[in-house]
């Protein structure tokens, strides 16, 4: 499956971008944490606890906060600035996530903005690289 | 020209267990990886193998009749060099089919606790020379050596030529000043460079700031480039850095480019490489799978082509997209002066 260069049309997008952001947030979260309880993401949570991330999906003007205790991932709220945001498009995100195109190879095309703290960037980053889809009937979609 | 000269082994990075698995799918015949610290020179936060991701990346590897490297290719730091003594009987005890060292210390230690472990020496022993190879051969049997990054392709042969230990050289992946093994520019900065703490640019300390007309990287508070929009980004390394020189301001070190030796791999196989090593340990198994799909063909055409052989375009433009600096060069292997 090849994901399509694609970015959401700016209607699309305003629109997108006044819905109320908590339902895809608490998505997010949820399947953060049944990856984690299934032992798929394999995360040392004492290297994110007390962090707060947030997704920044560009074209969808759509922003999911989230943050992590020692236990599991909670969605956050309020204004707080993160300690660590990734900006992407939808498409790109997407292509990141199926292992269709490298983290870096977005970053050196200026693709996707890493803000904050470069060391937790790296921590996340590593993290969902070393989750082996194989294990899970999400691997027919992975290209990697 | 010896028609049956073999393949030289394809040996990919892999920083992760889906990365393997990439590596070995894609048609690697050798993987190399490292533990998760200090003692390998990609000693980023969340990358590597811990006991249970390695002994599974092994079985994966050698189920399917590939082998897998361990790299501790850091220099063991005064004070405590147990954690170096310990990856290497790690090693052993996992069944690696080959430790990569770059320590002449730990090469003793190794052969002396571990006499059937193949050795190889890792590229930042720094050794350039058939002497300091055939030396290391006869002091601690090594039976590879990865060669710097600063050799022509005729000096390559010339060392190829006066030893038995089988010679890697580096085919694709991020170039920096090449002066492996002897590259203290980071500790300038930070206090950390890869022989001391297995990093380069370390994380923690890299900083980039979005402005409104550039992105700016800073490395412990230094700023070392700034890219206009639309201009590609590089690793935020010093020696990638642009400086201002005397009023100019410019890549005063080198230039953000990667190597990648396939127009020469007929060359390369005539002349008896015994591997050809990609770079990347830190990238994603994404690239892992791009570069060793396209690595594959490409070798195997040439051995199959030799002299008729060509590059394809799809080839290149398929490394191109993952190269940092998109553009790609020969390196020192090409450099008609002498």
């Amino acid at each position: 499956m090849r994901i399509p260069e694609l970015t959401l049309p700016a209607p699309v997008a305003s629109l997108l971008g006044w819905l109320p952001s908590t339902p895809p947030c608490w998505a997010l979260v949820s399947t953060l944490n049944q990856l984690k309880k299934r032992a798929i993401l394999p995360v040392d949570m004492s290297l994110l606890a007390g962090r707060r991330f947030e997704v920044h999906v560009l074209d969808a003007g759509l922003r999911l906060g989230f943050c992590a205790d020692e236990d599991s991932f909670h969605t956050a709220s309020g204004s707080e600035e993160p300690d660590l945001r990734l900006s992407a498009t939808l498409a790109d995100f997407a292509r990141m996530m199926l292992r269709e195109e490298d983290p870096d190879t977005l970053f050196f095309n200026r693709k996707l903005i890493i803000e904050g703290d470069t060391e937790l960037g790296l921590i996340v980053k590593n993290l969902l690289d070393s989750v082996d889809w194989s294990s899970t009937p999400l691997q027919r979609f992975m290209a990697a | 020209m010896p028609a049956t000269r073999p393949l030289p082994e394809l040996v990919c990075p892999a920083g992760s267990l889906p990365a393997l698995k990439a590596a070995v799918d894609n048609g690697a015949d050798t993987v190399y990886l490292g533990l998760k610290n200090d003692t390998n020179a990609r000693n980023f936060a969340g990358l590597n193998f811990d006991d249970r991701t390695a002994r599974e990346g092994i079985r994966y590897a050698h189920q399917r009749d590939r082998k897998v490297l361990l790299a501790i290719n850091t220099y063991a730091q005064g004070g405590d060099i147990s954690r170096w003594h310990r990856a290497i009987d790690e090693g052993a005890d996992l069944g690696v089919d080959a430790i990569i060292l770059a320590d002449i210390g730990l090469m003793e230690y190794a052969r002396r606790r571990h006499p059937e472990q193949r050795l190889h020496m890792s590229v930042q022993s720094s050794a350039t020379n058939y002497e300091a190879i055939n030396l290391a051969q006869e002091l601690f049997d090594i039976r590879r050596a990865v060669l710097p990054r600063v050799l022509t392709l005729d000096q390559v042969k010339q060392v190829i030529d006066h030893t038995k230990v089988e010679i890697e050289v580096f085919g694709f992946g991020s170039l920096c000043v090449m002066v492996e093994g002897r590259c203290l520019l980071s500790s300038y900065a930070t206090g950390e460079s890869p022989n001391s703490h297995g990093v380069c640019s370390p994380a923690k300390f890299v900083r980039w700031e979005h402005g409104t007309q550039a992105l700016g990287a800073r490395l412990n508070g230094i700023l070392i480039d700034e890219y206009q929009q639309g201009e590609a980004a590089g690793y935020p390394t010093l020696c990638k850095g642009r400086f201002e020189v005397e009023g100019d301001t410019y890549y005063a070190l080198e230039e953000p480019t990667s190597l990648n030796v396939m127009s020469m791999l007929p060359q390369i196989i005539d002349i008896g490489v015994a591997a050809i090593k990609v770079e990347g340990r830190q990238r994603s198994p994404a690239y892992v799978a791009q570069v060793t799909r396209t690595l594959r063909e490409a070798l195997d055409a040439a051995g199959r082509e030799a002299q008729r052989f060509s590059v394809k375009p799809a080839w290149t433009q398929a490394l191109s997209k993952v190269a940092e600096g998109q553009q790609q060069t020969l390196g020192a292997y090409n450099r008609p002066w002498k």
